[in-house]
């Protein structure tokens, strides 16, 4: 079992708060295991409002399934977490999701608003009396996302930076103090990336939503994360970006030598060992971004 | 229908076969029940195939009447009653398949072995059957116009179920369906949602055989859905406009049927089919001048996607 070296209540969260807020999520010793294998142990972890923090790792590094425990989908096989104070529970209000970019049928009768609209009231049962749906909601998480123009089209008609968009809004229309983001990147074009990322960006700077985002690919968010939780073959390292991606750090959390350029605004990782897990997402066997 | 319809003897007698409108307000009463049966079906047909399209279920309605043919077969070799028959069959078939497989391509495969099991051991009770022709054939191709009042009252109970049971879980089942991942993550039970739904489409799709029959019962369970899915997107007009299309196909169906010596499902299969392709041109052409919503198009903007 590994301690972080960097106790991840030092982290670095920007000074705009004077009195120090009570963490959104909390874990505690937290591990997990799958079958025989231990995806991480001993995670220690405050996020607290308005914090974006970047969870980085190789693939089968147990990102996705840290997001999984956070959601209530998966109980932690030893320790505890905690959203608000309170036990993660499953289909909470106060956690918003957002997963990768999916293709969607381009038949799937829902419009944009319909979407988003299920972020609100999906789980509930019955079909919703049309006259108590609560569009205002929904026409203001559209607006945050400056789609409410796309309200009426079809969601299999809209690009993926679109549909990614959209999924943020129906992330936030709960209006969730926790927002958990899942490689929201991936598959978007550079342009789309940004965009979606400043949304995410604006949103916690604005309503102190705290952001944990799981990316293989640091640069695309290297402007807003405040700090990085770094996944590797069981252990873990919590801190800034420049106290955890390092060649020091990173060689040594993997037990390999591992190369971290920095080249202006950018970071490159270079020897990241090939994971043989499975892997839910292709990435080139020599990694040349972080992860 | 017999030789007189093939050769050269293909002419006005054919037409005559096909379409024959002489003391239509007779027959009406006669067919009564058969009509009200028709509208309950195209109902709930046209209700239950938003999700079947949706869940891209099509192959399992498929699957799931042939194993209701199959019941429904042993039920009449055995002397037993042939709704209770097509239900056993139809409900055994839902729950593999909403048990065994999660993926579609596992669904598939599992469908794509039980269907011909069914359908071989239909055909073998039907074989050992002595009973009348009428019956068998019934079976697979449709006998609308013979259904009686206690046929007609479990059809009518058993579509009030699965209404019911449809709208209890609608806004869930939408979610599950389109977004599996997310709405498990917002507390939706996605897991049972499955083998429930399997459970109230084994119910709609034992109905329709008894109505439609076996081979047919796709043109009631998907094609109305389908055919609304190209007009609009909107998640309360499709299966508004479904149930329309399901309506129409059969009761309009049986009533071109009448007074005709040929079954009524080619009537109900071809009115369904001809509604799919006026919606798909629709859709077409609403394609190519860009999917802009009324409102969108006044202020202007572009809204569909490149």
């Amino acid at each position: 079992m590994t301690r972080p070296l960097i106790a991840a209540r030092c982290g670095g969260v920007s000074g705009r708060m004077s009195a120090v807020p009570e963490p959104v999520l909390q874990l505690r010793a937290a591990s997990l295991r799958l079958g025989q294998r231990t995806l991480w142990s001993g995670l220690d972890l405050d996020v607290r409002p308005g914090e974006f923090l970047a969870v980085l790792g190789a693939n089968g590094s147990g990102k996705t399934t840290l997001l999984r425990v956070l959601l209530g989908l998966l109980p932690l096989s030893a320790g505890e977490v905690l959203v608000e104070g309170h036990p993660a529970r499953r289909g909470s209000r106060r956690i918003g999701y957002i997963q990768q970019h999916q293709r969607v049928d381009p038949r799937t009768p829902l419009r944009v608003k319909d979407v988003v609209r299920l972020g609100l009231d999906g789980h509930r049962w019955g079909f919703g009396r049309p006259r108590h749906v609560p569009w205002d909601l929904v026409e203001q998480a559209l607006a945050a996302v400056a789609a409410q123009h796309l309200a009426d089209t079809p969601i299999g008609l809209l690009s993926g930076g679109e549909q990614q968009r959209t999924r943020i809004a129906q992330a936030l229309v709960s209006e969730p103090t926790l927002l958990l983001c899942d490689e929201p990147l991936l598959s978007l074009d550079p342009s789309s990336q940004g965009t979606i990322t400043a949304l995410i960006d604006a949103r916690r700077r604005q309503r102190d939503t705290a952001v944990l985002f799981v990316t293989h690919e640091i640069n695309p968010v290297l402007p807003y994360v405040d700090r990085v939780l770094y996944l590797a073959g069981g252990r873990f390292r919590v801190g800034s970006v420049d106290e955890v991606l390092n060649s020091a750090t990173l060689s040594e959390l993997y037990g390999a030598p591992i190369e971290v350029i920095r080249s202006g605004n950018r970071i490159l990782v270079a020897g990241v060992p090939e994971v043989h897990e499975h892997t839910h997402h292709p990435l080139p066997p020599d990694a040349v971004a972080t992860g | 229908m017999n030789a007189r319809a093939r050769g050269a003897n293909v002419g006005p007698d054919v037409w005559h076969q096909i379409f024959n409108f002489a003391n239509y307000g007779d027959l009406l009463d006669l067919v009564h029940n058969s009509i009200v049966a028709g509208a309950v079906l195209g109902i709930l047909g046209g209700l239950i195939s938003t999700f079947v399209m949706m869940r891209d279920l099509p192959f399992a309605v498929h699957g799931t009447s042939e194993l209701s043919f199959a019941g429904a077969a042993a039920a009449l070799l055995f002397g037993a009653d042939v709704v209770v028959g097509s239900l056993v069959g139809s409900l055994a078939a839902a729950l593999v398949i909403g048990a065994l497989g999660s993926r579609a391509r596992d669904r598939n495969s599992v469908i794509g072995v039980l269907m011909p099991f069914g359908l071989g051991l239909g055909v073998l009770f039907l074989a050992l059957y002595k009973g009348r022709a009428a019956n068998k054939f019934g079976l697979l191709t449709g006998q609308i116009v013979a259904v009686d009042t206690p046929q007609l009252a479990w059809l009518i109970g058993v579509s009030v179920v699965v209404t019911i049971g449809l709208a209890i879980i609608w806004r869930p089942l939408i979610f599950a369906s389109t977004d599996p991942e997310l709405a498990a993550a917002r507390g939706v039970p996605v897991a049972m949602l499955s083998p429930l739904f399997m459970l109230l489409l084994g119910l709609a799709v034992a109905m329709s055989v008894q109505v439609i029959g076996a081979l047919l019962v796709l043109s009631i369970i998907c094609t109305p859905a389908a055919a609304a899915m190209c007009v609009t997107a909107s998640p309360r007009m499709v299966p508004a406009l479904s149930v329309l299309f399901g309506l129409v196909s059969t009761v309009g169906g049986i009533l071109l049927a009448l007074g005709s010596s040929i079954p009524i499902s080619p009537y109900v299969t071809t009115v369904s089919f001809a509604i799919y392709v006026v919606c798909r041109l629709v859709g077409a052409r609403r394609a190519k001048r860009g999917w802009v919503s009324v409102k969108a198009g006044r202020h202007g903007l572009r809204t569909s996607a490149d």
